[in-house]
C-alpha cells in the first residue's frame, strides 16, 4: 500500500490559508477531520500500464483539485463536504482472494470512510458482498460486468461507470450504420469472462439488427497470449466485413502490431470496443479505418465542456500524455462522491453528513463528470447509466484522431431497470429508439 | 475450411518461437538438473532490452536494418550479464542440493527479476514494432505473412543445428555431454564441471533472452509477459522430455501444429489443446517423448 502525500499538501495549503485568515474567521471554521478514501487500481502486472496507472493519475489530479477547491463548476468548495480527502492507494493485482483481504484491511484496519476502485469484473464480483457485509461505502469506477446490480441489490455499493452492455450494443449500432450491407462478422476476444461476455453481447446485438448475418469465426485466445499469427490467418480466411474485438492492454496492442502488417485492418473493419487507450499508446500505429470505443464518452469522445477542458489540461500538464478512459472513469467516480457528499451536507444543514446521509444523497443522483452527465438510475439508484460514442481512426498531420463519431444516448443502449442485459439484447433492444 | 497450408505455416512459425524459448530451458535442465523458473523473466528481460535499444535506434534515425543486429545484441548482452550474475552469484552455492530446492531458488530469482524489470522500465508497455514490417510480406497459401516470421523460422533452425553441431562435433560439446551423463565421474576425470555449468547457464540465459528479443517487435512488451512463456516452455519440454534437445524441437512442432489446427478448425478448444497433447503424451510416455529412465540426453 502506498500512503499518499496529497493530504499533506492539502493540509499545508489549508494551514497557510488558515494563517492568512482573520482570527474571527478562524474561530468559526475549525479544520475538518480528513475523509479517508482507499483507492484500488492495478499498480503492477499487465493491466497497470493501460488501465491502473492512468486511473491512479486521474485520482491524483482530481483529489488534489478537490482538496484545493479548484474543480470548476458545477463543483464548488474545498474537499468533500468541506473535509480534505486522505488517499491510500492499493494494488489491485493478485487475484480476488487478495483483493477481498485488502478490502477488509482498508475498512477494518485502516478505517477508511470509502473505497473507490476495481477494474477487474472478477474483483468487483468478489468485493461487492464484502462491502455490504462490512457496511462501508464503496464505489466501483470501472469494472464492466452487468451482473453486479442485475443479480443483486446493495445499499453500500455504487458504480459510477456504465456496464459493458453499452460497449457492445453501441458497437453493433455503429457497425450497422457504417456497413448496412454487412454479411459476415468474425471476432477475436480473450478467453475469460470479459471477452466471452463482450462477444456474446455483440453477437446477440448484431443478430437482432441483421438477422441474416453470418459468423465467420470467433477466436478466443488465452488472456495475455501475445501471439496471434494463427488467429490472424483464421480471421483473414473468414472474409469477414467486420472483426469484433474487446482486447485490451498489451493484447490489443499486439493484435494491431501483428494484424496491421498482414493486412487484417485493410481487409476487414476491426471494431475494438475497448481500444481507445491504444490511441494514446500506439498513436498512428493504429491503422486508419479501425473503429474505436472508449467505454463511454471519454478522451477523444469527451464533450467540449469547461470541466472536460480543465481535466485534460491539468492531466496533460502533469503527465505529458492525454488522459485515457480509465483516468476519466476514476475522475467521474471521485466527482460523483463529491457531488453526493456536498448534496448530503446541504441536506444536513451544512454539517458534515454521516455515511447513511451520503448514501441517501448518492442514490438516483445525477452529476457531471468530464465525460458529461452521469445518472445513477439503475440498480435502485446505485448503478450509473451514460451514453457512449464510437468513431473511426484517422491519421491527420502525423497524429491519430477519430472521424465519423456517432453518439448513442444511454436510453438507446442500456436496458431498463430490472431487466437483465442479455435478455434485453436478445429480445431486440426493446427500449431502442 | 481454412487451407492446410495456412495451418502448417502458422504452426511452424509458432513452433519456431516455442523452440527458441524452450531450448534454453531444456539445455539448463539437461546439464545442470535445474528447472529454471527464472527463464520467463530472462525472456522478458531480453524483450525489454531489445525494445529499448530498437526504440532508441529508430529515434536516432539510424539505418533501420541495423535494428536486426540490435535484437541479437540484446540477447547476447542479457546472456553475458544476467547469466553469470545468477550462476556465479547464487546458483553455484546451491549445487548438489535437491532439485526442488533449486526450483524454489530459481522461482525466487524469477520474482526478483520481475520486480527489477518493473523498477527499471515501470509498468508501461514498450514496443519495438519497426523491424516486424520492415522486410515486407510474402504470400503463402493465399495469405500474407511477414518476412520477419520466416526469419524467425530460420533463426530457430540455425539455433537447433548450431547446438546439435556444438554438442556432437566439438570438444566442448563432448565435455558437456559427459557432464550430462555423469557429473561425478566427469569431475573425477578432470573436467571442470563448474565451468561447464557456468557456460551452460550463460548460453541458456542467452537463448531465453533471444526468444524475448525476437518476439519484441511482434508484441507489446508488458509486465508479466514472462509468466505466460514459462508455462508454454514447460509444456514443450515436458512433451519432448526434460533435457532433450530433439525432444524440445519435436515438442515445439507438436504444440505449434496442434494449436494452429485448433485455431483454424476448432477455436473453442485452443486454450485446452496444448495441455491435452501434454496429458496424452505423458500418459503414453511419462518422462516425455525423448527421455528414458536410464539415459539422460541432450
Amino acid at each position: 500500500m502506498v500512503r499518499h502525500t496529497l493530504v499533506m499538501r492539502a493540509l499545508l495549503a489549508a494551514g497557510l490559508a488558515l494563517a492568512l485568515t482573520p482570527v474571527s474567521a478562524q474561530d468559526k471554521a475549525a479544520p475538518e477531520k480528513p475523509i479517508k478514501i482507499g483507492i484500488v487500481t492495478f499498480l503492477s502486472g499487465a493491466a497497470a500500464g493501460p488501465f491502473g496507472v492512468p486511473a491512479r493519475n486521474g485520482a491524483e489530479v482530481i483529489v488534489e483539485a478537490i482538496n484545493a477547491g479548484k474543480v470548476p463548476a458545477p463543483y464548488a468548495g474545498i474537499g468533500l463536504a468541506g473535509a480534505p480527502i486522505e488517499v491510500s492507494f492499493v494494488d489491485e493485482a493478485g487475484g480476488t482472494t487478495k483483493q477481498v483481504n485488502e478490502f477488509r484491511n482498508l475498512v477494518q484496519r485502516d478505517n477508511v470512510d470509502a473505497v473507490v476502485g476495481y477494474i477487474s469484473s472478477g474483483d468487483c464480483l468478489a468485493v461487492a458482498p464484502v462491502a455490504e457485509e462490512l457496511k462501508r461505502l464503496t464505489i466501483f469506477f470501472d469494472c464492466g460486468t452487468p451482473r453486479i446490480f442485475e443479480d443483486a441489490s446493495y445499499k453500500y455499493l455504487f458504480r459510477t461507470g456504465a456496464t459493458a452492455t453499452i460497449d457492445n450494443t453501441a458497437a453493433a449500432l455503429y457497425v450497422m450504420e457504417m456497413k448496412p450491407q454487412l454479411k459476415t462478422v468474425a471476432a477475436i476476444n480473450q478467453n475469460y469472462a470479459w471477452g466471452q461476455d463482450s462477444w456474446n453481447d455483440f453477437e446477440a446485438a448484431i443478430k437482432v439488427l441483421k438477422p441474416d448475418v453470418k459468423i465467420g469465426t470467433s477466436q478466443m485466445p488465452k488472456l495475455l497470449a501475445g501471439q496471434y499469427g494463427a488467429e490472424i490467418s483464421a480471421l483473414l480466411t473468414s472474409d469477414a466485413d467486420v472483426v469484433h474485438s474487446s482486447f485490451w492492454g498489451g493484447d490489443a496492442e499486439a493484435l494491431i502490431l501483428q494484424g496491421a502488417p498482414r493486412g487484417l485492418f485493410k481487409k476487414s473493419t476491426v471494431v475494438m470496443t475497448a481500444g481507445e487507450p491504444t490511441l494514446v499508446r500506439l498513436g498512428t500505429q493504429v491503422p486508419e479505418g479501425t473503429v474505436i470505443g472508449a467505454r463511454g464518452p471519454f478522451n477523444v469522445f469527451a464533450p467540449d465542456t469547461e470541466l472536460n477542458k480543465w481535466f485534460r489540461k491539468v492531466y496533460e500538464e502533469r503527465y505529458a500524455v492525454a488522459p485515457s478512459y480509465p483516468a476519466y472513469k476514476m475522475a467521474q467516480a471521485l466527482l460523483g462522491l463529491k457531488a453526493a457528499f456536498d448534496k448530503a451536507q446541504a441536506a444536513n444543514g451544512g454539517k458534515r453528513p454521516n455515511q447513511d446521509q451520503v448514501i441517501a444523497a448518492f442514490e438516483n443522483l445525477t452529476f457531471e463528470g468530464p465525460g458529461g452527465p452521469v445518472a445513477m438510475s439503475l440498480g435502485k439508484g446505485h448503478q450509473a447509466v451514460q451514453g457512449t460514442a464510437y468513431g473511426t481512426v484517422k491519421h491527420e498531420g502525423g497524429k491519430v484522431t477519430v472521424t465519423n463519431v456517432k453518439r448513442y444516448p444511454a436510453s438507446r443502449i442500456t436496458p431498463p431497470d430490472g431487466v437483465k442485459s442479455e435478455e434485453w439484447i436478445k429480445s431486440g433492444f426493446k427500449t431502442a429508439k | 475450411m481454412a487451407g492446410l497450408v495456412s495451418v502448417l505455416i502458422d504452426g511452424i512459425v509458432y513452433s519456431s518461437y516455442l523452440f527458441i524459448i524452450a531450448v534454453g530451458l531444456t539445455l539448463i535442465y539437461g546439464v545442470m538438473k535445474i528447472l529454471n523458473m527464472a527463464h520467463g523473466s530472462l525472456y522478458a528481460l531480453g524483450a525489454y532490452v531489445a525494445a529499448t535499444l530498437v526504440g532508441a535506434w529508430f529515434n536516432g534515425g539510424l539505418n533501420p536494418y541495423g535494428s536486426f543486429a540490435l535484437l541479437a545484441l540484446s540477447a547476447i548482452a542479457v546472456g553475458l550479464v544476467a547469466g553469470p550474475l545468477i550462476e556465479r552469484g547464487l546458483l553455484r552455492f546451491m549445487y548438489g542440493k535437491d532439485e526442488i530446492v533449486l526450483l524454489l531458488v530459481t522461482y525466487s530469482v524469477f520474482l526478483i527479476l520481475e520486480d527489477v524489470i518493473t523498477l527499471i522500465w515501470g509498468v508501461e508497455s514498450y514496443s519495438a514494432y519497426q523491424p516486424y514490417g520492415l522486410l515486407g510480406n510474402i504470400d503463402l497459401g493465399g495469405l500474407p505473412y511477414t518476412v520477419y516470421d520466416a526469419l524467425l523460422v530460420i533463426v530457430a533452425l540455425l539455433v537447433g543445428v548450431a547446438l546439435t553441431l556444438v554438442l556432437t562435433r566439438t570438444r566442448h560439446g563432448k565435455l558437456l555431454l559427459a557432464v550430462i551423463h555423469d557429473r561425478e565421474v566427469s569431475a573425477a576425470m578432470g573436467i571442470n564441471v563448474g565451468r561447464v555449468y557456468f557456460v551452460t547457464f550463460t548460453l541458456g540465459t542467452m537463448l531465453a533472452a533471444l526468444g524475448g528479443a525476437l518476439i519484441a517487435p511482434k508484441v507489446s512488451v508488458v509486465p508479466a509477459m514472462g509468466v505466460e512463456v514459462i508455462v508454454l516452455a514447460f509444456a514443450v519440454v515436458v512433451i519432448g522430455g526434460l533435457g532433450s534437445l530433439p525432444g524440445a524441437a519435436l515438442g515445439a512442432v507438436i504444440v505449434g501444429l496442434v494449436r494452429s489446427a485448433a485455431v483454424h478448425y476448432w477455436p473453442e478448444v485452443e486454450l485446452f489443446s496444448i495441455y491435452l497433447v501434454m496429458a496424452l503424451v505423458l500418459i503414453a510416455r511419462p518422462r516425455g517423448l525423448f527421455s528414458t529412465a536410464e539415459a539422460r540426453k541432450i
